[in-house]
């Protein structure tokens, strides 16, 4: 039986952020790609040893906000223009000032539910189950005070003592099966 | 006046030569167990049960005025000609200017990295969620018929009518229906990485269930944290001008009208203003307590407390720039309707209402704010921020009662006198926000648990691992 089949990977557990960066940081160079970082709060440099920096969640916001603009003002104008025309003290139809502000709401509105809901897509949450909530040390560490590192064992790299043998060499906590 | 030597202020944490935010000694562990343990404890205080009883008998009132008012018509009320708007839409004003200082504290201070805000966000966006609740009844209320509220909405229709966008209140229903749905979400989003420290947490069963539902599977995984992070900051960033533009629709419902002391320029910035400085009030009349009953003074220190009394001094004397261009204008306007209103507002019948407008919105508020020993002294700010909130709901009612009430014509003078519904549905919204208010306090964290972790000098990559950042450094 090879170990891809019941192993999600390998989870190393550090004590401090610093610990848990420079461990990253050579897994990385020793050639793991598919690895990630469980900490209790946003750790830059964790997400730069992983060389992660890009997210799409601003240009989805972008493409948000560009829509709820385009919708409210062109869906003001069909309505007063052609749908239900009514004469407002003389003014124009077309009086297109006073259509911003609904438009102007409705930018932040469509930017800020895109935001929020892209974030979560992109995250693929919600996702109530995932192997890494078996292991043991897991949940009372990765959302209190513990950092931890996951080599997963989807990685061509991945071997089971191998790995294990290389996350020992970085002082760690504990190094841990996590089960699929 | 003699300033401390840095070096001596307690204040300052040794280690990094900043202002320390919150008290030293704690760790991530201490300062989770803390937070989370206010909620997930088996032992309810007994005060919060007698506070929630005498709230939900508060809120009462409100569901007896509503349903009194859902049958008789709005013809209970004191609204009457010239008198058309009275309380709903004073309270209204009122609350969404309470619920701005939360918007502000989560949004515009996170862009400007004031790191201070972090252990009061939560709760001040929490004030602003329940604050928006309150203010939307009333306009709904004061439909005259409510039931058909979904009519303000744009949306097709067999009766082929649409609204009318060429109106202010058709813009308001934009910007609160807005306002109240990014308030909801920031807040939401901002409390899921603490769900899941409750769900990890939680020893009930049916706890550890409906947290893990909330937290919808947050790992902590840095990714996550990435995009996490970068949602917080356009949210942010989408909040600030919304907050900024929510009051400015609210003043534009006054300020369109051709209206003498409602038909000024000047009423957006002004409104926004006092919004802010009410809100901050509100934010410390809420602190204050909750500091005390939680023993919360670690993480709510007393830096958090000058600091809020400082951004009311501020706006505080915005607002009373604002008081003073009204009194210019009425003269330098040389308009014959201007003066008469704004004699009127000052010495007409309702003059007692504007001078102790002045008193506890400016007199009281901008002459003793500048003392730093009171901007430390508790009690004081406590009373202070009742007074303020006094002050802003006066301003509102100003506003709205003596610009209407002596009318063009003579012939057409009336008074506005409020009923006893109209004080039963504004006291009701008090409990009915104390209700929810404390609902939250018990089951969400009210401190935000990973952002207080943040504030930590252990999360410094420094100590032991100042090679971390060299091969981090080296390898890009």
């Amino acid at each position: 039986m090879t170990p891809r089949e019941g192993i999600y990977g390998l989870l190393a557990e550090f004590n401090t952020p610093a610990e848990l960066v420079r461990a990253t940081e050579q897994a990385h160079r020793a050639g793991f790609r598919r690895m990630e970082c469980y900490t209790p709060y946003p750790v830059e440099e964790a997400a730069v040893a992983l060389r992660f920096h890009k997210t799409s969640v601003p240009l989805v916001c972008l493409l948000g906000g560009v829509m709820g603009m385009l919708t409210a003002f062109l869906m003001e104008t069909w309505i007063t223009l052609w749908s239900y025309p009514m004469n407002i003290a003389g003014r124009p139809l077309f009086s297109w000032p006073a259509f911003i502000i609904p438009a102007y709401e409705w930018t932040i509105l469509f930017a800020g539910l895109s935001a929020a809901f892209g974030m979560l897509a992109l995250n693929g949450l919600p996702q109530l189950y995932h192997p890494l909530f078996n292991a043991p040390n897991f949940r009372d560490g990765a959302s209190t005070d513990k950092f931890f590192l996951c080599l997963e064992a989807t990685d061509p790299r991945f071997s089971i003592l191998e790995t294990r043998a290389l996350l020992e060499q970085l002082a760690p906590v504990s190094v841990v099966e996590v089960d699929l | 006046m003699a300033t401390k030597s840095p070096i001596d202020d307690p204040r300052i944490d040794p280690h990094t030569g900043e202002y320390a935010v919150i008290a030293p000694g704690h760790t991530f562990r201490s300062v989770t167990q803390k937070i989370a343990g206010l909620v997930l404890t088996s032992n309810t205080p007994l005060g919060w049960f007698g506070g929630l009883t005498v709230a939900g008998g508060v809120a009462t009132l409100l569901v007896i005025a509503m349903t009194w008012l859902f049958v008789k018509g709005i013809g209970i009320w004191g609204v009457t000609i010239p008198g058309a708007w009275g309380f709903a839409i004073i309270n209204f004003v009122w609350w969404i200017g309470i619920g701005h200082a939360g918007t502000l504290i989560s949004a515009i201070l996170l862009l400007f990295k004031q790191t201070w805000r972090n252990s009061i966000n939560r709760f001040a966006e929490a004030m602003t969620i329940f604050a928006v609740v309150c203010a939307g009844t009333f306009p709904l209320i004061h439909l005259g018929r409510p039931w058909l509220g979904y009519w303000l909405f744009p949306y097709p229709n067999t009766m082929n009518l649409w609204p009318q966008f060429r109106s202010p209140l058709a813009w308001d229903v934009f910007a609160v229906s807005t306002y109240a749905t990014i308030s909801v979400v920031f807040w939401y989003i901002g409390m899921v990485p603490d769900f899941g420290t409750l769900r990890d947490r939680a020893v009930m069963p049916f706890a550890k269930y409906m947290y893990g539902l909330l937290s919808m599977g947050w790992r902590g995984s840095t990714r996550h944290w990435v995009r996490y992070e970068s949602a917080s900051l356009l949210l942010a960033g989408l909040a600030t001008p919304l907050v900024l533009s929510v009051h400015t629709v609210i003043s534009f419902d006054f300020a369109v009208a051709a209206m003498a002391g409602w038909h000024t320029t000047i009423f957006p910035p002004y409104f926004v203003a006092g919004a802010i400085y009410s809100g901050f009030a509100m934010v410390l009349t809420l602190a204050i307590p909750i500091r005390k009953f939680y023993h919360l003074e670690d993480l709510i220190t007393l830096r958090h407390l000058d600091n809020m009394a400082k951004v009311m001094l501020g706006t505080g004397c915005i607002v009373g720039y604002g008081y003073c261009m009204e009194v210019f204008m009425a003269w330098y306007s040389a308009s014959h309707w201007e003066f008469f209103m704004m004699w009127n507002r000052m010495f007409g019948p309702m003059g007692w209402a504007y001078w102790l407008l002045i008193l506890s919105n400016l007199a009281i508020p901008l002459t003793t704010l500048w003392s730093r020993k009171l901007r430390v002294n508790v009690v004081y700010l406590f009373v202070l921020s009742l007074i303020v909130n006094t002050g802003m709901w006066l301003e509102r009612f100003v506003i709205v009662v003596t610009s209407l009430y002596r009318e063009y014509l003579p012939s057409s003078w009336g008074t506005y006198r409020a009923t006893k519904w109209d004080y039963m549905t504004f006291v009701g919204t008090w409990g009915l926000f104390t209700f929810l208010f404390l609902l939250f306090v018990r089951f969400l964290p009210i401190i935000p648990i990973s952002e207080i972790r943040m504030m930590l000098p252990q999360t410094k990559i420094r100590p032991g691992g100042a090679d971390a950042e060299t091969v981090v450094e080296e390898t890009l």
